[in-house]
């Protein structure tokens, strides 16, 4: 049966790991955050007219799979990505990449997941992992999210290859075909950097920095509107799309600062260090406003001034990230 | 976010013995990760979606009982799925899965579609035809 000799390692955030370990597997060896970085990873945007789970939609990074892509076309790495309408002809691929020693990315819906706990298990289609061999009937995995590698059956993966709904997978399979001699590793920084700062400072008002601010004024305006039980759903919402499993803690700020400080040391540029260190003070900023919302969440009985508070808390890290993002672009 | 301040909070993810991987900073001020096993915030956040959607199940339950709508609504909404998500598993169209949700349609669906929305929500058939949760 194919092994192929690729080694795990935990990730905060699933796109980035499956990028980060399929690069070490052939042999670049670039961090998580790097990716991150390079992928240009930290992004807020707030959707209004969109409802997710019966809330506003707010998400801190960019669509699945636009990390990986843009790491990949800045760092000059061909992907090859496959979709399949048909099941057994996805799996002959897959076993085939396996045979030529390919390790495979896969993206797939989390919701069948057998190893993630229940109350984990939402109908989210864009989850990633690395199938890297084959033992009789089952698949080994490397699920960047999860502390060691797991094995799944065949019938398994396909119920998660082939989940349906929003993103649905379709078997979509990945793997690099060819990778540059050498990496631009200085350019691909500098893209990335620029790509968020533009990100970040965009002049509209769901996006970046004024995203943060016109989600902080929503929330006062929420709770005189649509009531204290929806507005806490909101907020629980925001907790959970801000620190669950696969930001690294803070929005990914953390992920984010860890970037920074790796790229100060490449390319020996110390005001990319103290950026860092700010950076790690709002991703704390960040902890704390999920902690005081977290806290109205409980609470029954909260007044006006428990959500103008948490409003101020956000209002503040939507200047804070305004000011970081502008003296970041001068620094490039 | 300090290494030392990483929460280790009693979480969900202990179930399956799971910890998350977070990024925080040493003595020294620099990088390095850490495993956290859940954190009261997060919980807190977690437990509410969760009540919540209790609720909506509880709530399609008894619409189902007053005969307001069929089970197929009741078991797409326990397993957490809205109507985009059963018509991809169904392949059908969204208006035609709406229709299912009619307890007078639902009573003349074929054997076959029936079974097929069982297989979909992992249950047996019967649950679906006496419905009795």
């Amino acid at each position: 049966m194919s092994n192929i000799d690729f080694y795990h390692h935990q990730s905060a955030h699933c796109e980035n790991g499956v990028a980060s370990n399929i690069f070490k597997f052939n042999g670049f060896d670039l961090s998580e955050p790097m990716v991150f970085g390079i992928g240009s990873g930290l992004f807020y945007i707030y959707i209004p007219f969109l409802k997710v789970n019966q809330a506003p939609a707010i998400s801190y990074r960019p669509m699945p799979g636009f990390i990986f892509s843009r790491a990949s076309k800045q760092l000059n790495v061909k992907i090859k990505r496959e979709r399949f309408s048909n099941v057994d002809k996805s799996f002959d691929a897959l076993d085939r990449n396996l045979d030529n020693g390919i390790a495979s990315g896969l993206q797939v819906g989390v919701y069948h997941l057998p190893y993630f706990p229940d109350e984990y298990r939402f109908h989210f289609n864009a989850h990633n992992l690395v199938v890297f061999g084959k033992q009789g009937n089952e698949y080994l995995i490397s699920d960047p999210v999860m502390e060691t590698t797991t094995t799944l059956t065949r019938s398994e993966l396909e119920k998660v290859r082939f989940a349906k709904g929003v993103f649905a997978p379709k078997g979509h399979m990945y793997y690099p075909v060819q990778f540059p001699k050498e990496m631009e590793l200085e350019s691909a920084i500098i893209n990335g950097l620029k790509k968020t700062c533009k990100d970040m400072l965009a002049p509209v008002p769901f996006v970046g920095a004024n995203g943060i601010k016109y989600v902080a004024k929503k929330i006062p305006y929420w709770a005189n509107k649509v009531g204290t039980k929806k507005t806490n759903h909101y907020l629980a919402q925001i907790i959970r799309m801000q620190e669950e499993i696969g930001t690294g803690g803070g929005g990914f700020r953390f992920v984010f600062a860890a970037f920074l400080q790796e790229i100060a040391s490449i390319m020996n540029r110390s005001e990319w260090l103290e950026l860092s260190h700010r950076m790690t003070a709002i991703g704390d900023d960040w902890r704390d406003f999920a902690l005081k919302a977290s806290r109205i969440c409980k609470s029954r009985d909260n007044d006006e001034n428990a959500y103008q508070n948490i409003s101020s808390l956000m209002l503040e890290i939507s200047k804070s990230e305004k000011q970081f993002f502008k003296d970041l672009k001068k620094s490039i | 976010m300090r290494k030392d301040d990483i929460p280790q909070d009693d979480s969900k993810l202990s179930d399956k013995n799971m910890k998350e991987l977070c990024y925080a900073v040493d003595k020294n001020g620099n990088y390095t990760t850490g495993l956290s096993t859940g954190w009261e915030a997060k919980s807190i956040a977690l437990d509410l979606t969760i009540k919540n959607l209790d609720q909506q199940i509880e709530e399609a339950k008894n619409e189902v009982l007053k005969g307001q709508k069929s089970p197929i609504y009741y078991f797409m909404i326990r397993e957490k799925m809205d109507i985009g998500i059963l018509a991809g598993y169904m392949s059908r169209p969204k208006w035609i899965i709406k229709r299912h949700f009619k307890p007078h349609v639902f009573e003349k669906l074929k054997i076959s579609t029936v079974k097929k929305y069982a297989d979909i929500f992992s249950v047996d058939e019967t649950k679906l035809t006496k419905f009795n949760e």
